[in-house]
């Protein structure tokens, strides 16, 4: 591939930056206390709520690598979008209001209300880490890939870049920047992936009858590419990927920090209503703008290298779609969009990851409670910039290995740690600490090492000729041992302070339905 | 305090209504949203010829887009009605119980020290 410089590219891309150092200096101005720092202040209405919800979920791997899917497999892309949405309604209907209402900073505010802040806060802490890291990885290794094609930048720098340019997001404008950066990304995002779309449908004179129909012309599976595909081959698996993807959504830290930026549970239920509007439809743009990849990418030779493959991989269809509709112009737009979405995606969570060390590690596990606001967020700055050296260095680390398996990780520890102490500490009364840390423990640990011995890890990074354990999603039997040793635990756990954790359910359940005594948003 | 209105609140036969009221649409939903996800998972798995079959016999399009396309506008939808009916119906009911809370809370004995926040 050569790199050569795309101009129009790289000068969006600093009208980017720019624009978002600019909001940054004034969040800055405005960020002064705990609260504005973590919550932006508490004072986000629902529907931009909605967007930078959005905005976290659409990464550049899920633009990239969904239309990549149905590139490749058509109606497989849809089915894996399908399981990416489905966990909205259910964080609507269980767990939106009663997390506005009980939570401050973190989702461990709400998982240690009534039981042992130290241990409980300790494990979600480590569930928060270890989800926001593999996630990091993921989209650094991504980020370095996509702009050494886009910019011809060495990986190396791109990199650095990104990891510098999320650490002053974070550190110096707080929620408050890192939410407007979001909100500036998926607005963009969204219209550029409707321009995409609409130029596609427009050279199939807007028939998408006539689309599809070209589609399993040119493409080498033919009509196969209409129905499901691969992608799932046994019940066993789809169910496994099914809940991860359900579940795992709701125990995202940084999806879940996102409530506490809203005034109260009205506009908490209302973000996830737009952001399950906005996600929806853009999952439905990437599968026009796949089939479009198909028609007009697939069949142009300028895209292909020498042995007949896309010039930089399969997830560069979409780039080169819009190469291909819209000339250079067009790509550099994309371009910059895709970068962009990167640049937001790894502040929100470097953010997520900063709050579990500083208000749940330093302020709550070493000093009990007791730091001061202005340490805890010095603290939580100097943990923004250790994990952007961490994620600099594990993003070159990880350059030339397979990176796949990392998101579904991601996906399965959520599913299988974060999801049941938050679900049961809000809707079981018996649920104790030491249930609790049981079932944690057990979820965290049995998913990272079903999914080591399974055949991604151990057959396809480790190259073993078989895996140990034979299942590539691991969240129907990591989830189900979590699930069953934290009832069991909780259910056998007859100390004192198992009966005083039980007795103040009944006030966090009146918390939770009513917002009497929730947290109320900063005046400004 | 916060504490006298928990205790208020635990004794409003409204209150216990409500939240009956309010799980039981929370949970119909949740489960209506599982089965119609978890139908399309295993029709994935057992049956997937089906999803594969065109609409019309000489139509490329196949039964799968309808049926996809239609549970991301469900999924759009049930979020829609659920935010609805708890902001504008259970929210009102809701905030009766609480202020009949402040209302005692405030009209108790002031010598009780409640004074915070």
């Amino acid at each position: 591939m050569s790199e050569s410089v795309n101009v129009t590219a790289i000068s969006m891309f600093f009208v980017f930056v720019a624009a978002t150092l600019g909001i940054t200096y004034w969040a800055a101005r405005r960020t002064k206390t705990a609260k504005d720092y973590y919550a932006a202040g508490g004072g986000i209405t629902g529907f931009q709520n909605g967007l930078a919800i959005a905005g976290d979920y659409m990464s550049a791997a899920s633009f990239l690598g969904i239309s990549a899917l149905v590139f490749t497999s058509g109606y497989d892309g849809l089915i894996y979008s399908i399981g990416f949405l489905v966990g909205w309604p259910v964080i609507l209907f269980l767990l939106a209001e009663r997390l506005r209402n009980l939570g401050k900073y973190t989702f461990s505010d709400v998982a240690s209300y009534r039981l042992q802040q130290k241990p409980i806060r300790l494990m979600a802490a480590c569930g928060s880490l270890a989800v926001v890291l593999l996630y990091l990885i993921a989209q650094m290794v991504g980020a370095g890939k996509l702009i050494q094609v886009l910019f011809g930048l060495p990986y190396e720098y791109a990199v650095v870049m990104v990891g510098v340019l999320m650490v002053i997001y974070v550190s110096a404008g707080g929620m408050l920047a890192t939410t407007w950066v979001q909100i500036i990304k998926a607005c963009l995002l969204l219209g550029g992936a409707t321009l995409l779309a609409i130029l596609v449908l427009y050279h199939q004179n807007f028939s998408i009858a006539a689309l599809f129909a070209e589609a399993v012309d040119v493409h080498k599976k033919g009509p196969a590419i209409m129905g499901p595909g691969t992608l799932v081959s046994d019940p066993v698996s789809a169910i496994s990927l099914g809940l991860a993807l359900m579940f795992g959504t709701a125990g995202l830290p940084h999806i879940l920090m996102r409530f506490f930026t809203v005034p109260d549970a009205k506009e908490a239920r209302r973000s996830v209503f737009y952001a399950t509007g906005f996600i929806g439809y853009f999952y439905i743009l990437t599968f026009v703008i796949g089939f479009g990849a198909i028609v007009f990418v697939s069949t142009n030779s300028e895209f292909k290298d020498a042995a007949g493959a896309l010039i930089g991989g399969n997830n560069m269809a979409a780039i080169h779609l819009s190469k291909a509709m819209g000339g250079d112009l067009f790509l550099g737009f994309i371009s910059a969009v895709a970068f962009a979405t990167i640049l937001a995606v790894v502040s929100g969570l470097t953010l997520a990851g900063a709050a579990a060390v500083s208000h749940d590690l330093y302020a709550h596990c070493i000093k009990r409670g007791q730091a001061t606001e202005r340490n805890e967020i010095i603290v939580s700055r100097l943990a923004t910039v250790g994990l952007g050296i961490a994620a600099i260095f594990l993003g070159i680390l990880f350059e030339k290995q397979n990176i796949a398996f990392m998101v579904g990780l991601a996906f399965a520890i959520a599913a299988s740690a974060n999801f049941p102490i938050l679900f049961f500490s809000m809707f079981w009364e018996k649920l104790t600490t030491r249930g609790a840390l049981v079932g944690g423990w057990v979820g965290l640990i049995s998913a990272v090492t079903m999914v080591i011995l399974g055949p991604i890890v151990w057959v396809d990074v480790l190259g073993n000729a078989e895996a140990i354990f034979p299942y590539k999603y691991p969240a129907l039997f990591s989830m189900s041992a979590g699930i069953v040793c934290l009832v069991v635990f909780s259910l056998i756990d007859k100390s004192d302070s198992a009966l005083a954790e039980r007795d103040a359910f009944s006030d966090q359940f009146v918390r939770s339905m009513t917002g009497i005594g929730a947290e109320k948003s900063a005046e400004h | 305090m916060s504490k006298h209105h928990y205790d208020h609140v635990r004794g409003n036969e409204k209150f216990h209504e409500l939240v009956a009221l309010k799980s039981k649409l929370s949970w119909s939903l949740a489960a209506l949203m599982m089965i119609v996800y978890y139908s399309f998972i295993l029709v994935i798995a057992f049956f997937p010829e089906w999803l594969g079959t065109p609409l019309s016999a000489n139509s490329t399009m196949t039964w799968g887009l309808p049926v996809g396309i239609g549970i991301i506008l469900f999924t759009f939808f049930i979020t829609g009605i659920y935010v609805h009916r708890a902001n504008n119906i259970y929210d009102g009911l809701m905030q009766k119980v609480i202020d009949a809370s402040h209302d005692h809370v405030n009209n108790m004995p002031s010598d009780e020290g409640e004074s915070s926040s």
